[in-house]
């Protein structure tokens, strides 16, 4: 008995090793019969399903969609979903038996920057591609990874000048949860708001998915701040706002100036908790084109809920599949490093307007918008950028459009210090 | 300042809401209930589901959710934790795999969603909850502006703090309990229903917080998870407070929560966290008992 444990252990040690050692090339399996097998790994089960389920019916319908109208290149999308239940730990194992087991050319997937983060390693280690949907705080250069949400610049830098010109708001009070976005968030705000003549009276934070509010709201209320800015996440948000209002403050004169406070949320505290309240984002359900409208309506269909909500980082979930299927068709062969290069420059008319791939730091052109939230839930935009904005994943650090920290050729380390 | 010790009373006034039931289920019983937070989770989804299905608002929702979920109780308690009394770890982890159950149950709409079937308030997702306009908004008294809907707490966990003082201390049921407390084997040679007794006060212990979710749905947010991280806090008031000490609680749950009040607004609310942990590791090691330990043989 004991032997034939250890004899198990054994050749289960070796086959492993084998795995390990098999490099990509001899990969037979991925686009044989007629189809291409690609990776959906996003969170099913676990608090953050709550987001990640639209991100994954997203990413699916995309596929679909693109399956219907008859596959890529001739061959039909096979995608492998699987579940990282809100847990790192569990999305980076979900993340090597896709690109070991199931030898996938491209895994789309991740909401949290903690997933992404945990995921990441295994796709630098194989050479494999990974393709991440959600706005997060920027300072990553991996040429593995295709980011298709917005990074700090692309919320921020239409938004700060216009709260401080156009609402003649001058003193911030910036308020985040307690963790990286948050506080990457709030250096880059800060560094627009001095350059633009405004200043920030207290930059406070309050630990993830707790929802006590009374001190902090209270601290806004006698801080003399004229405009908060919020990077608050996940459920904490509607906890804020009703606290917001429970103590007396108003939109109107004391607006909050969102970067994460999306449709959902919206809908979750009730919205005349949010009338008045701002958010910036790339996308709001409520853009008014034609390919908009479709989308929501077929998203609505594919989800069998009448009343689902659409917001920023489900869109990029449903583009970016659409931006990988055209790359796909212009790379000679289905390997991560032909579709990643072929990826680079790829454009395409997502439902928030034109989008496209910088060739070399791998994130999205997107177009930022300010909405003013409404009484039905919806935001009513009332700026957008003219075009899309430059994506600058270490803004906060000094980059600009003509000194790029990152590149093709990886993060320009020196530049970083200095 | 006035505003600040309000803070400080609404704190502590949410904490005891959560403790009041882990006071009875825990303090009287001796029984970790980590399914505990759930039975706050099935309270605030009690208030959505009244509010969307049948248009009631939330003062309806507070008797209903203690009806539900003290029936629940009572079913967790028939089946699960009757057979584990006196073992507090087993109870630990028993309460724990049917708090996991509840969760599910909720997220996956009792299982319907796997046939496609989505009830209205259910699921994952976040829910919401109307608060009528007469709690929403501040009161003005004495130049200050005082929040209607903490007001609110305060005055509910006030009424149920005295109702269960006056069931413990002042009826014939509350002595029968306070008996078993003391010495189970002893109350059921006096002729004590014990089983019948025990079922009850976990019952009741289960209802409020019920309660307390109601009161929660209103200016937290109401999802499947929401329950976990409030148990840990009313364990938290429960201990400091001295276990089977219901005046313990009270005043530990208003000791916590002004020390979080004070210090958050003096530094902020990251320190606070800290510090009132820190208070509860101080007491503990000092007495470890906690501040009102019952003085048995």
């Amino acid at each position: 008995m004991a032997v034939d444990r250890r004899k198990f252990l054994k050749s289960g040690a070796l086959a492993s090793g084998a795995l390990i050692t098999s490099p990509w090339v001899f990969s037979t399996g991925a686009h044989a019969a007629g189809e291409i097998k690609v990776g959906v790994l996003f969170s099913l089960t676990g608090g953050l399903s709550i987001v990640e389920k639209s991100l994954h019916d997203a990413t699916m319908m995309a596929i679909s969609e693109i399956n219907a109208a008859g596959g890529v290149k001739g061959m039909k999308i096979a995608a492998i979903a699987e579940d990282g239940a809100s847990d790192p730990k569990t999305y980076n194992e979900k993340a090597s038996k896709l690109v070991i087991q199931d030898r996938v050319p491209t895994v789309f997937g991740s909401y949290t920057s903690a997933s992404r983060k945990a995921a990441l390693p295994v796709f630098e280690k194989r050479n494999n591609l990974y393709f991440y949907p959600t706005y997060y705080e920027g300072f990553e250069c991996s040429k593995n990874v295709v980011y298709t949400g917005a990074v700090p610049n692309q919320q921020l830098s239409n938004f700060i000048p216009w709260i401080i010109k156009t609402l003649g708001k001058k003193k911030f009070f910036i308020v985040g949860s307690n963790y990286i976005y948050p506080r990457e968030m709030a250096k880059v705000s800060k560094i627009l708001i001095e350059k633009n003549g405004g200043e920030w009276i207290a930059d406070e934070y309050l630990e993830l998915g707790h929802s006590e509010w009374g001190s902090m709201v209270n601290k806004i209320k006698n801080s003399g701040c004229d405009v908060v800015l919020s990077n608050v996440v996940g459920d904490s948000v509607i906890a804020f706002y009703r606290e917001y209002k429970n103590q007396g403050l108003t939109h109107d004169k004391l607006p909050i100036c969102a970067t994460v406070t999306s449709e959902i949320e919206i809908a979750a505290m009730g919205a005349d908790y949010a009338v008045g309240s701002y958010t910036s984002f790339p996308y709001f359900q409520a853009i008014d084109t034609d390919r908009n409208k479709a989308f929501v309506e077929r998203y609505r269909a594919f989800v069998k809920d009448p009343k689902a909500v659409t917001h920023h980082a489900l869109e990029s979930s449903y583009f970016q599949v659409f931006l990988w299927k055209q790359a796909v068709e212009k790379a000679a062969e289905v390997t991560p490093v032909a579709i990643r290069e072929a990826v680079k420059g790829q454009e395409f008319d997502a439902p928030n307007g034109h989008v496209k791939i910088e060739a070399e730091n791998l994130h999205t052109y997107l177009t930022p918008r300010i909405a003013q939230w409404q009484p039905d839930g919806q935001g009513k935009i009332i700026d957008a950028y003219k075009e899309p904005v430059m994506p600058l994943p270490y803004v906060a650090y000094g980059e600009t459009p003509t000194n790029l920290f990152c590149t093709s050729k990886g993060l320009d380390a020196t530049k970083l210090k200095t | 300042m006035l505003e600040v010790l309000f803070i400080g009373l609404s704190l502590g006034s949410i904490l005891l809401l959560v403790a009041l039931g882990l006071a009875i289920t825990y303090g009287a019983m001796g029984v970790i209930n980590m399914a505990h937070g759930e039975m706050v989770m099935v309270g605030a989804y009690v208030t959505v589901l009244s509010g969307l299905w049948l248009g009631t608002n939330i003062f309806v929702a507070i008797p209903l959710a203690f009806i539900v979920t003290a029936l629940l109780g009572l079913l967790i308690e028939r089946i699960v934790v009757r057979k584990l009394y006196g073992r507090l770890l087993d109870t630990l982890l028993a309460t724990w795999g049917v708090a996991i159950l509840i969760q599910q149950a909720v997220r996956l709409e009792f299982g319907l969603s796997f046939f496609g079937i989505h009830i209205q308030g259910l699921g994952p997702g976040l829910q919401n909850v109307d608060v009528p306009g007469i709690l929403q908004g501040t009161l003005h008294i004495a130049g200050a502006d005082i929040n209607r809907y903490r007001t609110f707490i305060i005055l509910v966990t006030a009424v149920l703090a005295l109702a269960t003082w006056f069931l413990i201390y002042r009826t014939v049921a509350g002595t029968q309990v306070r008996a078993i407390i003391r010495n189970p084997k002893m109350a059921a040679a006096c002729g004590i229903d014990v089983d019948r007794v025990n079922a009850l006060t976990f019952a009741f212990g289960s209802g409020l917080a019920g309660v307390a979710g109601v009161m929660m749905s209103g200016f937290k947010t109401v999802f499947p998870d929401m329950g976990t991280p409030m148990v840990v806090d009313g364990f938290l008031v429960v201990v400091m407070g001295g276990v089977g000490s219901l005046l313990g609680s009270v005043l530990s749950a208003g000791i916590l929560g002004e020390i979080n009040g004070v210090v958050a607004a003096a530094t902020n609310d990251i320190l606070a966290r800290a510090v009132v942990f820190g208070v509860v590791i101080a007491i503990i090691i000092l007495k470890p008992k906690g501040l009102f330990a019952l003085k048995g043989r």
